[in-house]
C-alpha cells in the first residue's frame, strides 16, 4: 500500500492536471462553460426546495421553515451524491481504463484518486450552492458547517474504500458491475434521504441501523438541516468501518493487481 | 522497475549528433536482462476461486504457458528484431519487458527507462489541444510539470503542426494526431525504446524523420527491440533477432541466420498442405479455368535446393511448379506473372513464348517445371500468379489459373541502396574538369 501511495504522490501533478482535464472536457464547447458546474447542483436544489415543498409543505420537526423538507431532504442530497458519485465511479474505473493499463506503466492507484478528486470538486460546487439556497431560505445553520469537512472525508473514505474493493472484484466477476446499480437503488431507498428518518416504523429501526449511510445521511442532516452536532459514537463507527474497507481494499489490491492486466 | 528519468533528462534536448563517444566504450552491463523467464494465464473453475486462490493456497484449474524459459541480454546501443509468427508471444514478451504484465517467473532487469511506440496516441483527448494533451501524456509516462515545460517547445516544433499544436485535437487529421504522438512518446530519451516497425506515423517525410530520431537515439546508446512480422524490415534494421516460436526462443542471432531458420519453419508448414492455400497478407487467391489440369505445388528456392520465403535482391532462385494433368491434352502452356505488392506486373512470361509447348499429354501424368532467374528486385513483397493453358494466353483453353499462389520477400541485404522494384546497379563513372580561370561565368 506504501508502495501505490508512494506511486501516487509521485504522479501529484499528473492526478492533478487530470482532475482539471476531465473538467475542461465536460464544459468544452459549451457556451458558458463553467457556470454549468453551479447550474446542474442548483437546478437540483431548486426543484426540491421550492417544487417538493409546495406539494409536500408538511413540517418536520426541528426545523422552523416552511421549506423544512427542501432543507432536509438536500442536506441528506449532499452526503448520498458524494458517496453514490465515487462508488459508481471506481467500480468501472479499472474496466475503462483497460487500455491505458494495458499499454503503459503508472501508479493504477492515481485512477480511483482522480475520481475522488473530481467528485469532490463537483460535491463542493453542491455545497456552495446549497449554503446559497439555506442563505434565501433564512436557515443557517453556521456553527455546525464546520463538521462538514469531516462528514465529506468520512463519505470519501467508506465511497473510495467500498468502490475499490469492487471496482478490482469487478476486473474479475464482471457481474458486480451489473448488480451494483441495483444494490445502490436498495440503499438509497433504505437511507432516509427523502423521507424523515422518523417516519420508519419502529420494528424496521433496528434493521435499517445496520446500514452505515442511514448514520452518515443522518450526521449530514443533524449538522445541515437541523443544526446540531452529529452523533459522536455514530462518526466514530463510520471511520472504523471506512478505514476497515480501506485496508480490505488495499490487501485485495496487492493480491490482485499482478492479475488485473491478465484479466482485462 | 526505477525509473531514474532526471539522469537523460537533460542529454534529451541535444538533438544535435552527439561524439561518437558513447558507443565504442568497453562493454557496459545489458541494459536489459531477461531470465528465465515465463507467463502463464491462469483459468480457475470460475472467477471466485481467482479471487480466493489470493488468500489461500487454491490451485488454478489450468495453466496456459504463453512463454517459458526465455533467456536473453540486451546491450547498450543494440538494435534486436523479435521475430515470430502470430501468436508465438511476442507481444506478451514485451508486455512484460515494458511492465504492463508482470513475469510468473523469472525476472527482467533493466537499467532506465523503457519507452514503448506500439499505439501512439494512447488517452488523447479529442476536446483537448495538442499541448494539454501532450502534458497529460508525458505525466502518464511519469515525468513532472518541470520536466515537461523543458521540452514542451522541442515537441512542438518536432511535430510540426503549427497553430494547430493549440487547437482542440479533434480537427486534427490522423496524421497530425500521429506527429504529436510520436513526438510527446519520444521527447525524452529512454534507455530501451520498443518499436513496432509496421506503425505507421503518418506520411512520408514524417516517417523518415521519426526513424532519424530513433536512430539518433540508439547513437546515444539506447538499445532498441524492434517487433515486426516484416521480415525484410528484421533485416536491414537489427544487428541482431531472436525468434520466438510458441513461447521459446527457437533461436538468438544474427538476422541472416534468423532469416534462413524462419523460411525453414515456413517451409515445413507449407509442405504440409497438399493443394496450394491462400498465403498470409489478406490477399484473396482467385482460381478459375477448366481443370483439365491444375497446379498442385508451387515453391521457392534458392539453388542449393533449400525453401525459401526471403530473398536477397540479386539472388539466384529456382521457382517450382508442379502440374498435374487430369485428362489428355493436346498441348500444355505454363505461365507465371510476378506482381509487387499493389498488384503491378513486374514481369510474366509463359512456355509458349519461350517456345517449350508441351504436347500429347496423358491423363495422369505430373509435370514438375523448374524456372531460374536471378531476383533482381528491389525489397517488398511479391506474388506470383501461375497459369496452365492451351495456347499463347489464358483465354482459349485455361486449364487453371492462380493468383497469388505464392508470396515471398525481397530483402535488400548487401546490395548499395536503391529505389524501385527493379535492380538494374549501373556502373557510375564521372568525370570532373578544373575550372577555366578567367572570366567568370555570367551564361544565363
Amino acid at each position: 500500500m506504501l508502495e501505490s501511495l508512494k506511486g501516487a504522490w509521485r504522479y501529484r501533478q499528473f492526478i492533478a492536471t487530470s482532475i482539471r482535464h476531465e473538467l475542461v472536457t465536460r464544459f468544452a464547447r459549451s457556451r458558458i462553460g463553467g457556470a454549468w458546474m453551479i447550474i446542474h447542483p442548483l437546478s437540483m436544489v431548486l426543484i426540491y426546495a421550492l417544487i417538493l415543498s409546495a406539494v409536500l409543505a408538511a413540517k418536520l420537526p426541528g426545523i422552523e421553515s416552511q421549506y423544512a423538507y427542501a432543507i432536509y431532504l438536500t442536506a441528506g442530497m449532499l452526503g448520498w451524491s458524494l458517496f453514490s458519485e465515487i462508488l459508481n465511479r471506481c467500480l468501472g474505473v479499472f474496466i475503462e481504463n483497460a487500455n491505458l493499463m494495458k499499454k503503459l506503466v503508472f501508479p493504477k492507484i492515481a485512477l480511483p484518486v482522480i475520481i475522488t478528486g473530481s467528485s469532490l470538486i463537483n460535491n463542493f460546487a453542491l455545497f456552495i450552492v446549497i449554503l446559497v439556497v439555506f442563505a434565501v431560505l433564512d436557515h443557517f445553520t453556521p456553527t455546525t458547517l464546520l463538521w462538514v469537512p469531516v462528514l465529506t472525508a468520512i463519505t470519501v473514505l467508506l465511497a473510495l474504500g467500498l468502490g475499490l474493493m469492487l471496482g478490482i472484484l469487478n476486473v474479475f466477476i464482471r457481474d458486480i458491475g451489473q448488480i451494483m446499480p441495483i444494490v445502490l437503488q436498495f440503499l438509497f431507498w433504505f437511507t432516509p434521504v427523502v423521507y424523515p428518518a422518523e417516519i420508519v416504523p419502529p420494528s424496521l429501526q433496528a434493521i435499517i441501523a445496520f446500514n452505515p449511510l442511514f448514520h452518515l445521511v443522518g450526521a449530514y442532516h443533524d449538522v445541515l438541516a437541523y443544526g446540531h452536532a452529529p452523533s459522536l459514537p455514530a462518526l466514530v463507527g463510520l471511520t472504523a468501518l471506512g478505514v476497515a474497507l480501506m485496508v480490505m481494499s488495499a490487501m485485495l489490491f496487492r493480491k490482485a493487481s499482478p492479475e488485473m492486466v491478465d484479466a482485462l | 522497475m526505477s525509473q531514474s528519468i532526471d539522469s537523460q533528462f537533460n542529454q534529451s534536448q541535444t538533438h544535435q549528433p552527439l561524439p561518437d563517444q558513447v558507443s565504442p566504450t568497453p562493454p557496459k552491463p545489458p541494459l536489459l536482462e531477461v531470465r528465465e523467464l515465463g507467463k502463464a494465464y491462469r483459468r480457475y473453475r470460475n472467477e471466485m476461486t481467482r479471487v480466493a486462490s489470493w488468500f489461500s493456497a487454491i490451485k488454478p484449474e489450468e495453466e496456459t504457458w504463453i512463454l517459458r524459459d526465455i533467456n536473453f541480454d540486451i546491450a547498450q546501443g543494440e538494435a534486436v528484431g523479435i521475430v515470430g509468427q502470430n501468436g508465438a508471444g511476442k507481444s506478451t514478451l514485451l508486455k512484460m519487458i515494458t511492465g504492463t504484465l508482470r513475469p510468473t517467473e523469472g525476472y527482467i532487469r533493466t537499467h532506465g527507462r523503457v519507452a514503448a511506440i506500439l499505439e501512439l496516441g494512447m488517452g488523447f483527448n479529442g476536446e483537448l489541444t495538442g499541448r494539454q494533451n501532450v502534458i497529460h501524456s508525458a505525466g502518464l509516462m511519469g515525468f513532472t510539470h518541470a520536466q515537461i515545460d523543458a521540452v514542451i517547445d522541442d515537441i512542438e516544433d518536432f511535430a510540426e503542426i503549427g497553430e494547430y499544436f493549440d487547437k482542440p485535437m479533434r480537427v486534427y487529421s490522423s496524421g497530425m494526431q500521429m506527429r504529436v504522438a510520436f513526438s510527446v512518446a519520444t521527447a525524452f530519451r529512454p534507455e530501451i525504446l520498443i518499436v513496432d516497425e509496421a506503425l505507421s506515423v503518418g506520411d512520408a517525410y514524417f516517417q523518415h524523420k521519426s526513424f532519424d530520431r530513433i536512430r539518433e537515439f540508439q547513437r546515444q546508446g539506447t538499445s532498441l527491440l524492434i517487433v515486426s512480422h516484416d521480415k525484410a524490415a528484421i533485416q536491414s534494421l537489427c544487428d541482431r533477432a531472436i525468434l520466438l516460436e510458441q513461447g521459446k526462443v527457437l533461436q538468438d542471432g544474427l538476422p541472416q541466420d534468423i532469416m534462413d531458420y524462419y523460411n525453414a519453419i515456413i517451409a515445413k508448414k507449407e509442405n504440409d498442405r497438399v493443394e496450394i492455400t491462400p498465403l498470409d497478407g489478406g490477399q484473396i487467391q482467385t482460381r478459375s479455368g477448366s481443370g483439365e489440369a491444375s497446379i498442385k505445388r508451387v515453391s521457392l528456392h534458392a539453388t542449393s535446393g533449400s525453401p525459401l520465403d526471403v530473398v536477397d535482391v540479386g539472388q539466384m532462385v529456382e521457382l517450382r511448379v508442379n502440374v498435374a494433368i487430369h485428362a489428355d491434352l493436346p498441348e500444355l502452356v505454363l505461365g507465371y506473372k510476378i506482381k509487387d505488392r499493389v498488384g503491378q506486373d513486374v514481369f510474366g512470361t509463359n512456355t509458349w513464348h519461350t517456345h517449350q509447348v508441351e504436347q500429347q499429354l496423358a491423363a495422369g501424368e505430373t509435370l514438375t517445371y523448374r524456372m531460374c532467374f536471378s531476383a533482381n528486385l528491389g525489397p517488398g513483397s511479391y506474388s506470383v500468379s501461375l497459369s496452365v493453358h492451351s495456347n499463347d494466353t489464358h483465354l482459349t483453353h485455361n486449364y487453371q489459373w492462380v493468383d497469388h499462389a505464392l508470396v515471398f520477400q525481397m530483402v535488400n541485404m548487401g546490395k548499395d541502396f536503391f529505389l524501385g522494384s527493379c535492380w538494374i546497379m549501373p556502373t557510375i563513372e564521372c568525370e570532373r574538369q578544373a575550372a577555366i580561370s578567367s572570366a567568370p561565368n555570367e551564361s544565363v
